[in-house]
């Protein structure tokens, strides 16, 4: 955990130019969504291939009332976070009494119905081409600039973190695991499942729109692109990669995947080919994910004289 | 029965046989394997733009079309081989990420090998509309519709009476049991992805010639496809033509009567229906669960 | 003293040349795969094409040409990052790009921050209106292909007419242009349908239409393969009216998937496509032969018109550079504002600052399919 504030803090030193600085950006950002999205993949064993319209309620939902009705920015924002953590208590109910494949595609068609939304009520959203959204300002102070923006979305990143791990040891966290582990064993020793579950839903939904509200603030523009499957898919790749019931593992998986297109760049017409290769052979090869993968390797180096 | 009615039931059950046939892909797969293949929309691309190129090289149609039927097939099986077989036992995630990664690289060679563009395919039997009760309906359709029905008549009697057809059917009920009566699992998924992506791939070219083909043109296919999977019950033979002639038909008419825009959040909002209200889909039983 | 003295002017001589050798870097981020690799594929070809041909040619201002180029992939904050990139790592003097609306919007703030030239290859008339200091573009915009539509069909009495879209953002765009500057030409919108990106089947739209009383013409404001299956679908229903398409649709590849179906429906597009029957007389007639003729013998592939945007864009920054007689952004941007009586293959370019475009009605030629090619209407 200091390991990461220091590493946040010392990032800047390798940063050349505002390009590094937004794709570091990029990374904290995914890097949020990713660790509140591992709370419920990893830990309460969910899965969710509908984040991105979480993210993209949490975006738009901001953009809007900033942009359309005028609200102070930082107001929206937290106006869009506590929306989206609301439609995913309401819908949560119904859908997480669904197990594995049919949760994931309840989630998936959830997801779906959100950008679809988002495309096509253009009077509100600017349909596929997007809108423009204000920046980010509090009281006539605006935020402005990737080196400020690097350390926002920073120190956000490390409470995430910190939130995280605090969660995971709490007694929510362990009834989480719990019922990761067998949901009617859970629930003999008294655990109320569908209740975790549901805050667990929630929660990651509310983190992932307030990564997506900052997104759209910084950018200062929004397009139905961040809402779609194909986001959903890489964030759930992200936290699958680094390390499922890993905080961490999400953090670098988050990094790792949001550097590698620009690293990718160089295979040009074979960068998807590149990318489902490299998606196909971590998941068999390495299934736990890199950074439990790492470590158990580490271990074992340990324990062998 | 009004002419425009007609038209949108006509038009409906096309799409739909059409969403059968990858519906069907996707049931075959999931039995023997229990594994959702999220690449089953890429074998229907595989079939289109297999069929275009080697008529591009001056095939005839019926050999252009088994070619391109034979090549998904080969790609199915390589699918088990290198994807899904050495994965076995992973968790349900990785399982699904596996196979969108699949169908990334497809996606990505299709781009490679053959190109970016759209491309049709010639009509089998010409494109002079027939007129059927005030509508009119593209030869074509009633060629999708026809060779549909061909289809799941022939899959009904490839599992109840032939040998390989019951291994299918043993494996998908009890893996264990199936193995210790001597049939081997291995040769169970090779030929059950062969014929999935042999289904898909027979679905890409009988709508090639109404729809165009290009390499994206799985995505949404695959989709819908699996939307009408789990209407008809997942698992379930008939479900999935049940599911995928409905969830033609209520797109159509959703279409004409409601809004043409949101047409295609109705696939997706009755998926999320029936999930939520009858999980097990029209024609599934109830699941049970062992603790 | 004087071996000082030549030593110096040696030095100074050769690090001056180094300078001037320095090439002239030309960014681009262009959607080559993608929902847009339509557009991009044949952008990103003209670009390097013409990048090689300029360099064997000598350069521009005795300096070699660098084109630096990025896939966006259609996903504007993909295009927004690597434009990033453009302008702060690799230090291009202009940027040439942005094949969609929605990745060039998303760019638009940072060429305007960092103070770089940035001609856009995108469509919607929102990237020039209100006019922005630094960014410029080549293709006509969707509200000219609306005024041109409706002046044809004016000429044909049409006083009603149908309007049917798809859900991409071209396709929008150009329906809401078309929806405002109708009533300019004293026509009447009686029906308005939409369909989705991926549908397969508008015979359900195209059967509302058909029963709306008094439709005179049908519009398709549409871009990809959706047109193709409408203009299908509207034989097969024997719908009889006269059917627009949109500029978005202006290849041969249009009528190769419409087929038989094609006949007869116009559209507006540039000159490009019907080069060869141009008369000899026509200003426009070098250029676009010229560029048709050199694309398909380097790639044996259709030309395409927005291979062509591409083309105006990367001449008319050359034109810019060798005006200003450097390559320093801001004199190349006021150098780019002055052009005028510029032939593209677009048709006349004349910037002002109040006109970052420059192409007027007569750049677009209304075009009818016959037997199977395209066919100028007189």
């Amino acid at each position: 955990m200091l390991a990461l504030a220091a590493a946040v803090a010392l990032a800047p030193l390798a940063l050349a130019n505002n390009y590094h600085y937004e794709i570091a950006i990029l990374v904290g950002l995914n890097a949020i969504v990713c660790v509140g999205l591992n709370l419920l993949i990893g830990y309460a064993g969910q899965i969710s291939l509908g984040h991105a319209g979480f993210f993209g309620i949490g975006a738009y939902g901001s953009a809007i009332l900033a942009a359309r009705y005028g609200w102070p920015p930082v107001l929206a924002l937290a106006a869009a976070v506590a929306a989206a953590a609301a439609l995913a208590y309401a819908v949560g109910r119904p859908i997480l009494r669904l197990k594995g494949h049919y949760l994931a595609m309840a989630t998936l068609g959830l997801g779906i119905i959100i950008s679809i939304v988002v495309a096509t009520e253009d009077r509100y959203t600017g349909g596929p081409d997007g809108m423009s959204v204000p920046p980010l300002a509090l009281g006539g102070v605006t935020l402005a600039g990737e080196r400020a923006w690097y350390w926002l979305v920073g120190a956000l990143l490390v409470a995430t973190v910190w939130l995280s791990l605090n969660l995971i040891d709490s007694p929510l966290g362990r009834a989480l695991r719990a019922l990761h582990g067998s949901e009617v064993a859970a629930g003999v020793a008294g655990i109320d499942s569908p209740r975790h579950k549901l805050l667990a839903f929630a929660l990651s939904a509310g983190i992932a729109a307030l990564a997506g509200a900052l997104a759209a603030h910084y950018t200062g523009f929004i397009t139905p692109g961040k809402v779609t499957f194909q986001h959903s898919i890489e964030l759930v790749v992200m936290v699958v990669f680094g390390g499922m019931a890993s905080t961490f593992g999400a953090v670098v998986g988050a990094a790792v995947l949001t550097a590698l297109p620009q690293l990718l760049t160089v295979f040009k017409e074979y960068e998807m080919v590149v990318f489902g290769g490299v998606m196909m052979l971590t998941m068999i090869f390495m299934p736990r994910g890199l950074v439990p993968t790492l470590a158990a390797l580490a271990a074992r180096r340990e324990r062998a004289p | 029965m009004s002419a425009q009615l007609a038209q949108f039931l006509l038009s409906g059950l096309t799409v739909g046989a059409i969403y059968a046939l990858v519906a069907l892909g996707f049931c075959i797969i999931y039995n023997a394997s229990h594994v959702i293949n999220f690449a089953q929309g890429e074998f229907v691309m595989i079939g289109g733009m297999a069929a275009a190129s080697f008529l591009g090289a001056g095939l005839p149609l019926p050999l252009a079309a088994l070619a391109a039927v034979a090549l998904a097939a080969l790609i199915g099986m390589a699918l088990v081989k290198f994807a899904v077989a050495p994965a076995r036992g992973a968790s349900v995630v990785t399982l699904i990420i596996i196979t969108i990664g699949a169908a990334i690289l497809l996606r990505g060679l299709a781009t490679v090998v053959w190109d970016k563009r759209i491309h049709a395919l010639p009509a089998f039997s010409g494109d002079a509309p027939i007129a059927v009760a005030g509508a009119t309906i593209a030869p074509q359709s009633l060629w999708v519709i026809g060779v549909t029905a061909l289809i799941v008549c022939a899959l009904w009697g490839f599992f109840n009476r032939t040998l390989t057809g019951k291994a299918i059917l043993a494996v998908s009920h009890n893996r264990l049991a199936a193995q210790l009566v001597g049939i081997s699992v291995q040769r169970v998924l090779l030929v059950s992805f062969a014929l999935s992506a042999a289904l898909g791939a027979l679905a890409g070219i009988l709508i090639g010639p109404i729809t165009f083909t290009s390499w994206d043109v799985g995505v949404m296919l695959g989709l819908k496809g699996f939307a009408a999977a789990i209407l008809g019950g997942m698992g379930s033979g008939p479900g999935a033509v049940v599911g995928g002639l409905t969830l033609g038909l209520l797109e159509s008419l959703g279409a004409g009567y409601l809004s043409s825009a949101y047409k295609d959040a109705i696939a997706f909002i009755v998926m999320l229906a029936v999930l939520v209200l009858m999980p097990g889909g029209l024609l599934g039983g109830r699941a049970t669960e062992r603790v | 003293m004087k071996l000082h003295a030549w030593l110096a002017t040696a030095i100074l001589a050769t690090a001056s040349a180094v300078q001037a050798q320095a090439p002239i870097r030309i960014g681009a981020f262009l959607s080559v795969t993608g929902p847009a690799a339509f557009l991009g594929d044949p952008e990103q070809k003209t670009l390097e094409l013409y990048v090689e041909r300029l360099n064997a040619a000598g350069g521009v201002l005795g300096r070699r040409l660098e084109l630096v180029s990025y896939d966006s992939g259609g996903d504007a904050e993909k295009a927004r990052t690597f434009a990033k990139r453009l302008i702060e790592q690799d230090r291009v003097d202009l940027i040439v790009g942005g094949s969609t609306t929605g990745e060039t919007m998303a760019v638009v703030p940072l060429a305007e921050a960092a103070g770089v030239p940035f001609i856009s290859l995108a469509g919607a008339v929102v990237i020039v209106e209100p006019v922005k200091k630094w960014v410029f573009k080549t293709p006509h915009t969707d509200r000219m292909a609306c005024d041109k539509i409706f002046v044809d069909m004016k000429a044909r009495g049409v006083a009603k007419a149908a309007l049917i879209s798809g859900s991409g953002g071209f396709d929008k765009s150009m329906r809401g242009e078309c929806l405002k500057v109708a009533k300019n030409h004293g026509i009447d919108i009686v029906a308005d349908e939409t369909y989705g990106a991926g549908d397969t089947d508008m015979t359900a739209q195209l059967t509302k239409i058909r029963n709306s009383a008094g439709v005179q013409a049908v519009l398709n404001a549409g871009f990809g393969q959706g047109p193709a299956i409408v203009t299908r679908n509207y034989r097969q229903l024997g719908i009889t009216v006269p059917l627009y398409q949109s500029h978005g649709v202006a290849s041969k590849q249009f009528i190769k998937l419409a087929g038989d179906a094609a006949e007869g429906v116009r559209l507006p597009a540039a000159a490009l496509l019907v080069a060869e029957t141009l008369p000899d007389s026509d200003p426009q007639k070098t250029v676009v032969l010229g560029y048709k003729q050199a694309y398909e013998a380097r790639f044996k592939q259709d030309v395409s018109t927005f291979g062509g945007h591409a083309y105006d864009g990367l001449m008319l920054a050359v034109e810019a550079i060798k005006k200003a007689g450097s390559a320093d952004k801001a004199r190349v941007r006021d150098a780019l504002e002055s052009i005028r009586g510029y032939m593209g293959t677009a048709g006349v370019v004349n910037m002002s600052a109040q006109d970052h475009m420059g192409l007027d009605l007569t750049a677009f030629r209304m075009l009818e399919v016959r037997k199977g090619d395209w066919a100028l209407v007189q």
